[in-house]
């Protein structure tokens, strides 16, 4: 069975009977079993995948009604709630920690009969862009097992590149969806702030950050945004998006558009292979009809620092409640006084997330916030301000996803600052709020290029069509895995 | 000069749900741990959705304290590790970023005295925390999360009280208000706590948290006025510290923990977007606000001639002021004050007696009738209501069983009067020189009657048998 199909082709196959829902869903457990060894892009496999597949080929053939997903097999990042299961965060402080309830995309998805067949892989809290840093290890890239995933979204973007699945859901909150895209060569999406309901997405830096999806081609990207979008009353940040059809329109073209070139996202040291990748797309671009020119973003320099402060801020916090009194792993607290139960109980988290919450309790704390978080602050209006006026002169602006190639586990995570910088191109879409793709484009030596298109906030839909339009130029070799 | 200043804590007690989730707001009635929800829990993964109704009655308290009300209000995090907090944040307002809470500068009018309002924020209430075990060394501390997330709004004042009287004043008007809002039920426990700052001449501000209900917070202030001036009069310095209300010793006591030093690392709520509170939506509630106490007691005067004292008491109790709108007519307005306020108000001031109280708006209005015209004189109405308050039989059942009705029958009055004449010839000739002398012998018919002959029949009656 060809498992390497599209999310769509995979609905047109089982709506018209070709194959089975419990036939592709159990090659896909299969293909797991196989492969899974060596990528490790999966926490833990849904036992009932199969079993939930047959129900579902009994109701399509019953003539019941059946939801848009057809049993598709999809993979969920492991910082989402689904209902009875171990939602972990990649982390040994919540070892244990299985959810009383459904994140409000996976109540979508299973209302649209999406299977879930496991939870994937990420750097611990959503906390890096390896999946190092993940508690239970990194996934591998399948394009070159030697290399990293990309993060934090690692796992999500190793199961769809690896044919274990055929859509999934990542978050993103700096480039933690595109950058492992980018990296596996998926497509990689983070929507306009609020388009997506957060709600069961456990939080990292909750102001910034939004679910996004990951699949082989734009039209899938479209096809999951139409099952998942739209006003929640579980999320007071969403917007209402009028139940728009994403794929509605996709293939109009961008004949006539303009794009904006970010000169700060091309610059010092950025990998020549990818400077002449991103170069061949925005050739290919004018030759469809689009006009290309080059702008400055002034702020774009400050924007990683400013980044990471505002993160580190909102984690601090947003971590502060795994104090393990209510819930987590087995550490009784009989001969502790609290302050020294929490601290002791605290120790589970690992040293990244560690890392960040020293600088989280640090830079907005009395007599410091002026000099950094206030500061950051201060970036992220200035930064939002000057993409906003970009955005009155261009209809999209292009960037790398990542101005460097995949590189080689172990080979960054002891020099954190070095990792950070990886961030320049991808944090501008989450501190101003902006939709932004990653778009598989390119392959250097058997490791995938991404090129990123980022559009005005709520303009989702044209920039699915722009992203759609490149995609047609492409042409990639196929997973060696 | 001593100065007092309050931070006044208020739990919005008639809302349905709790301030970022549905869980009960009335939490009272539920079993340890069971009106809780991953929301108010802090599990991981869940957001607080905002409740309007809290929005918009904290927005009515605050302008019912004259508080400025902002175009936009915001929230914050308050970042602290305690136990009873289930995300080891407190959602709250804060003021220091521009003003964002719910109300700004206010006042309240305590006589002639004013008292200013610092700010009033909406914020959530922490759970409870439970001690149990016997020894200090395998003591334990149990959480009850039924309370987290209730609706709580803070009001701090400036430290303009100079006496524990000023206070208990501003906290009966303050209950008044709240209760004639709809908003809160200022009696339940744990409804209203409060923390305090005092100073006196020369002294330092000390802080007195942990006040559990506005009876302690008058007495704790009392306390510590008086444990402050005997320092200051033995010539011992007065520090600045955080001292706790002990409500079974009722003292205070000095509190070793930090709390002052605490940096709790403020900075906006994402999860909650703005809230728009516009002059159009700001004149909207408006409209939607019952009327005032001051409104209801002009309205009082001027309307149904009652006197300013009465007024005053009848309007600014939401019990008594419901049950005056539900009973007055136009003729007998001042009659149904006068009951509430001479003969009922002995009878119902505790919330106790309040709910097992029978006595309704129609008694009422009966009553106020009966008198009018004379069908029960006002002694006998006492008896009557009485009886109605512990029965809640209506009122002309009441009046046959207890035989109350006045005599009225006038040949019957008329034998009564005639044989009072007869016993009394000195009065009844000195009534004819002095109008005074009626009174005596009206009274005289009262008294053979017990009290129940037609008063107005009666000096009827009495002028025509003796010719004046
Ligand atoms: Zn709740």
């Amino acid at each position: 069975m060809n498992l390497k199909i599209s999310a769509l082709d995979y609905v047109q196959e089982v709506k018209t009977g070709n194959i089975s829902a419990e036939d592709f869903v159990a090659n896909t457990i299969e293909r797991i079993q196989n492969v899974d060894d060596k990528l490790h892009a999966f926490l833990s496999v849904n036992e009932d995948a199969i079993n939930q597949a047959r129900a579902i080929d009994k109701k399509i053939k019953s003539g019941e009604k059946v939801g848009d997903c057809f049993g598709m097999p999809i993979s969920i990042k492991d910082n989402m709630c689904i209902k009875d299961s171990k939602t972990t965060c990649a982390s040994k402080m919540l070892e244990n920690f299985i959810a009383p309830y459904d994140a409000t995309v996976i109540a979508k998805l299973k209302r649209q009969d999406a299977i879930f067949v496991g939870k994937v892989n990420m750097d611990e809290f959503a906390m890096g862009l390896t999946t190092e840093f993940s508690a239970y290890g990194p996934s591998k890239n399948p394009w070159n097992v030697e290399y990293v995933s990309g993060g934090s979204s690692g796992g999500s973007a190793v199961s769809v590149s690896a044919l274990e699945c055929v859509a999934s859901l990542g978050s993103d909150t700096g480039g933690s969806v595109r950058n492992p895209a980018s990296f596996c060569s998926a497509v990689g999406y983070k929507p306009t702030y609020g388009l997506i309901s957060r709600y069961g997405l456990i939080s990292y830096a909750n102001s910034i950050e939004q679910i996004g999806p990951l699949t082989r081609t734009v039209k899938d990207t479209a096809f999951m945004l139409n099952l998942i979008t739209g006003i929640d009353p579980n999320d007071d940040t969403t917007i209402d998006n009028k139940n728009e059809d994403y794929l509605s329109g996709i293939e109009s073209g961008i004949e006539g558009k303009k794009i904006g070139i970010i000169k700060e996202m091309i610059g010092e040291g950025i990998d020549p292979a990818v400077l002449s990748a991103t170069k061949d797309a925005i050739a290919k671009l004018e030759g469809l009809g689009a006009t290309c020119e080059e702008i400055s973003l002034d702020m774009v320099k400050y924007s990683v620092a400013a980044y990471y402060t505002i993160t580190a801020t909102e984690a601090g916090s947003n971590l502060a409640r795994y104090d393990n009194l209510r819930y987590g792993y087995d550490f009784p607290l009989d001969g502790y006084e609290f302050n020294s139960y929490i601290s002791k109980a605290r120790r589970k988290f690992g040293p990244e997330v560690i890392r960040r919450m020293i600088i989280g309790g640090f830079v907005p704390s009395a007599g410091h916030s002026g000099k950094y978080f206030l500061k950051a602050l201060k970036v992220k209006s200035k930064l939002t301000k000057e993409v906003n006026g970009a955005f009155k002169k261009f209809d999209f602006l292009i960037s790398p996803t990542v101005p460097i190639l995949p590189f080689k586990l172990g080979e960054k995570i002891d020099d954190p600052v070095s990792l950070f910088l990886v961030d320049i191109n991808t944090v501008t879409a989450n501190l101003t709020g902006k939709p932004a793709i990653s778009i598989p484009f390119a392959n250097s030596n058997g490791l995938p290029i991404g090129i990123q298109l980022m559009a005005d906030s709520m303009h989702d839909k044209l920039l699915l069509q722009a992203a759609y339009a490149l995609e047609q130029t492409v042409r990639l070799p196929e997973v060696p895995i | 000069m001593t100065m007092i200043g309050l931070e006044i804590h208020c739990q919005l007690t008639n809302l349905n749900s709790k301030l970022f989730c549905s869980c009960k707001a009335n939490y009272r009635e539920f079993k340890i741990n069971e009106n809780i929800c991953p929301v108010c829990m802090g599990l991981p993964g869940s957001l607080p959705r905002l409740n309007q109704e809290a929005v918009k009655k904290a927005t009515m308290i605050a302008m019912a304290l004259n508080c400025t009300i902002p175009e936009k209000i915001a929230f914050f995090r308050k970042n602290y590790f305690y136990p009873d907090s289930p995300k080891n944040f407190q959602i709250t307002q804060l003021n220091i970023y521009g003003d964002t809470s719910v109300g700004g500068t206010g006042s309240v009018m305590i006589g002639d005295k004013k008292i200013r309002i610092t700010r009033i924020q909406l914020e959530e209430d922490p759970g409870r925390l439970i001690y149990d075990g016997s020894s200090s060394k395998n003591q334990i501390t149990l959480v009850d999360y039924n309370r987290a997330g209730t609706p709580l709004v803070e009001i701090v004042t400036e430290p303009d009280f100079e006496t524990p009287h000023e206070v208990r004043d501003f906290l009966n008007i303050l209950s008044n208000i709240l209760t004639n809002l709809g908003v809160a039920d200022p009696s339940l426990e744990g409804a209203m706590r409060a923390d305090a700052n005092i100073s006196i001449e020369g002294g330092k501000k000390v802080e007195i948290k942990n006040i559990g209900s506005f009876h302690d917070l008058e007495k704790a202030v009392h306390f510590e006025i008086i444990r402050q001036d005997s320092l200051h009069s033995r010539n011992i310095e007065i520090i600045q510290e955080t001292r706790h209300w002990d409500d079974r010793r009722k003292i205070t006591v000095s509190s070793r923990s930090k709390e002052e030093d605490l940096d709790y690392r403020y900075f906006l709520e994402g999860d909650i977007p703005w809230v728009k509170i516009d002059p159009e939506i700001q004149k909207k509630l408006k409209t939607e606000m019952p009327e005032s106490i001051s409104s209801k007691k002009a309205r009082y005067i001027s309307k149904y001639n009652i006197p300013a004292q009465v007024a005053d008491v009848l309007s600014s109790d939401k019990y008594y002021s419901d049950l005056f709108e539900d009973a007055y007519t136009e003729s007998n307005a001042k009659e149904v004050a006068n009951i509430i306020t001479t003969e009922l108000m002995g009878l119902v001031d505790t919330r106790e007696k309040r709910e097992v109280s029978k006595f309704t708006s129609v008694h009422l209005r009966d009553l106020a009738d009966a008198i009018q015209s004379g069908k029960v004189s006002r002694n006998s109405s006492k008896n009557a209501l009485h009886e109605i308050l512990k029965s809640g039989k209506d009122l002309s059942t009441v009046i046959s069983e207890l035989d109350l009705g006045n005599v009225s029958d006038e040949s019957e009055l008329s034998r009564i009067i005639a044989q009072i004449i007869s016993e009394e010839p000195q009065a009844v000739e000195q009534s004819k020189s002095n109008s005074q002398t009626i009174n005596y012998l009206v009274g005289k018919v009262m008294q053979k009657t017990k009290g129940k002959a037609d008063p107005v029949l009666t000096l009827d009656i009495l002028k025509k048998q003796i010719g004046i």
